[in-house]
């Protein structure tokens, strides 16, 4: 139990570190894209949530993790939409016909 | 037996491979040549995080999670093709229903029955997880609502409200810290989601549309931190990194948003922005200005060699980026070199100004950040501004009195000529005079941003028929 909680530890510590630094690369013409990615990959966290509602342990785990469900999954499905459609838009000099 | 951590180590493999696919779907996203690429690579990587989650061993009901996906697909379909004026709005939504998700699993996993009770860190996590989760909620439908315009835009502020926000904080940080030390005391666990939310509420009552981009990305960051909390509780790597990921970024951001608007991050951190933004008792002083109709400024422009637009909300606002793009289109045409000079605070979200004009179909590689562009003002014939007003007002590099003092500004005064494009003389957002219009170099051009722009086009078109 405590070997989990040190080894959770040094992963959040590494994944901080790799996180700023990959994301100081990202060009500011992206950063309205980039939170709508990181949104949609942030609700990952539906993974728990579907693990809740299928264990049914409880009615209530069960109401909570399916609502939860939703919630992620809408942001997981907007959240790569847009994303994609507005990545779409960026076009350089050359592509461009008027 | 032997099935079952089959089934374990299958599922453990697709997360592994999904964390890869979300660091190099981050990595991609650095440039737009590659950044679609970025997001199949997420895609691709959610898909199978989900998969592999529904082989686990323990779910015995697929009905309800069957039924939720598809409910969830329903609803995100619209919130992927909104407007892209309402990407703001839809941005604070969407971290409000990642921060529900969060919160909700917490509470759930708070009340699970379990063997051998939770360890006091683990609550101590949980805590942390449902209180980031529960502000994160009601800040960003507030966010969401004052950006929809459903709420008042304008910042509330009353006495001690610094005072009453970081009480109410405290609070919640106190019975979470009691909860912890008496984990039997499950009563009090109501009242770890219910202070949070109301803080959050009270957390934007007092900020204003232009801070919007740091709440934004400061909320991001806080919805990202409690889905890294919940991996601990569970105990899953992939979460513990999406959220770290997610965290960093919103972090990133919001710093990037201070600096940009000179404010502290620790400011920015405690929800004190928007605050004592002494109203301009100005008494409405007839100072010259020098105005200028679309024909003037038609052939100002379309005889210079290099223009800098830069954009402002006001754009926005008045819808005239396609109006914006004529303009581009007709000045490229004779051959002007125009550039589009972006403030990191233009706009209502960090980037925004990008994504409308790339919209309106401006090449990428004319959007320059106000630092690869002030460098170049002192040999711009025109700078155009249209609906900004703050992030270009000089009082910032030379008025040490100026609230707005120290706060970088994108440097169109030394541009030859500035036009400022703009419906009447009133103050800017932060209700601070703006002496770039009282330049001699300064030509104001009033109307509404779209209108005149439209003009100007007309009278470009018009001049090469002859």
């Amino acid at each position: 139990m405590k070997m989990d909680l040190l080894t959770s530890l040094y992963v959040f510590m590494l994944a901080a570190f790799i996180g700023f630094e990959v994301i100081k690369r990202i060009t500011p013409l992206l950063h309205t894209p980039l939170m709508s990615l990181t949104n949609a990959l942030d609700a990952i966290a539906v993974v728990g949530a579907i693990i809740l509602a299928g264990e049914h342990k409880t009615t209530l785990a069960a109401i909570l993790g399916t609502i939860a469900i939703v919630s992620a999954t809408s942001n997981i499905v907007g959240g790569f939409l847009i994303t994609d459609r507005m990545l779409k838009m960026f076009k350089p000099s050359g592509a461009k016909k008027a | 037996m032997s099935g079952i951590l089959g089934s374990d180590l299958l599922i453990e493999i697709t997360y592994l491979i999904a964390t890869a696919l979300f660091v190099f779907s981050l990595m991609w996203m650095s440039s737009p040549t590659t950044a679609r690429r970025g997001v199949f690579a997420g895609e691709i990587g959610m898909v199978l995080a989900i998969a592999g989650t529904l082989l686990h061993h323990g779910i015995v009901d697929y009905k309800l999670i069957l039924i939720a996906l598809v409910l969830g697909t329903i609803i995100g379909i619209p919130l992927g093709k909104v407007q892209m004026t309402a990407v703001p709005q839809r941005t604070a939504l969407s971290h409000a229903f990642g921060a529900l998700c969060v919160t909700l699993v917490g509470t759930a996993e708070f009340y699970l029955p379990r063997e051998t009770p939770m360890s006091r860190f683990m609550i101590a996590v949980l805590c942390m997880e449902v209180i980031l989760g529960a502000l994160t909620i009601t800040g960003s439908l507030m966010a969401a609502g004052k950006l929809q315009e459903w709420l008042p835009q304008r910042p509330i502020t009353y006495k001690g409200q610094n005072f009453v926000n970081l009480g109410l904080l405290g609070i919640a940080i106190i019975v979470a810290v009691i909860l912890v030390m008496h984990p039997e005391r499950t009563q009090l666990f109501p009242a770890i989601v219910a202070i949070p939310l109301v803080f959050g509420v009270m957390m934007i009552v007092p900020i204003g549309g232009a801070d919007m981009p740091t709440v934004i990305s400061l909320l991001n960051s806080y919805a990202g931190l409690s889905a890294a909390a919940m991996g601990f509780v569970l105990n899953s790597k992939l979460l513990i990194i999406a959220g770290a990921l997610d965290g960093a970024s919103g972090f990133i951001l919001s710093m990037n948003m201070s600096k940009a608007m000179n404010r502290s991050f620790s400011n920015v951190l405690f929800g004190a922005f928007g605050q004592e933004q002494v109203a301009a008792g100005g008494t409405a002083e007839a100072k010259p200005v020098r105005s200028a109709t679309a024909e003037e400024a038609a052939a100002i422009l379309s005889a210079a060699n290099k223009v800098v637009i830069v954009p402002g909300y006001g754009m926005a606002v008045a819808q005239a980026q396609h109006k914006v793009r004529e303009l581009f289109d007709g000045l490229t045409k004779r051959g002007v070199d125009v550039k589009f000079g972006i403030h990191p605070v233009a706009g209502r979200m960090p980037g925004h100004m990008n994504v409308l004009l790339a919209e309106a179909d401006i090449p990428y590689d004319k959007l320059l950040d106000m630092d690869e562009i002030n460098g170049d003002f002192p040999q711009t014939d025109v700078a155009l501004i249209i609906g900004a007003n703050d992030v270009t007002n000089p009082a910032a590099r030379n008025e040490p009195s100026s609230p707005i003092y120290g706060m970088p500004i994108l440097d169109v005064d030394k541009a030859r000529t500035v036009m400022v494009i703009k419906r009447g003389m009133g103050a800017g957002f932060a209700g601070i005079e703006n002496p770039l219009y009282f330049l001699d170099r300064t030509l104001m051009l009033f109307g509404d941003a779209k209108g005149f722009v439209g003009n100007i086009v007309r009278e470009l078109s018009g001049g090469a028929g002859h």
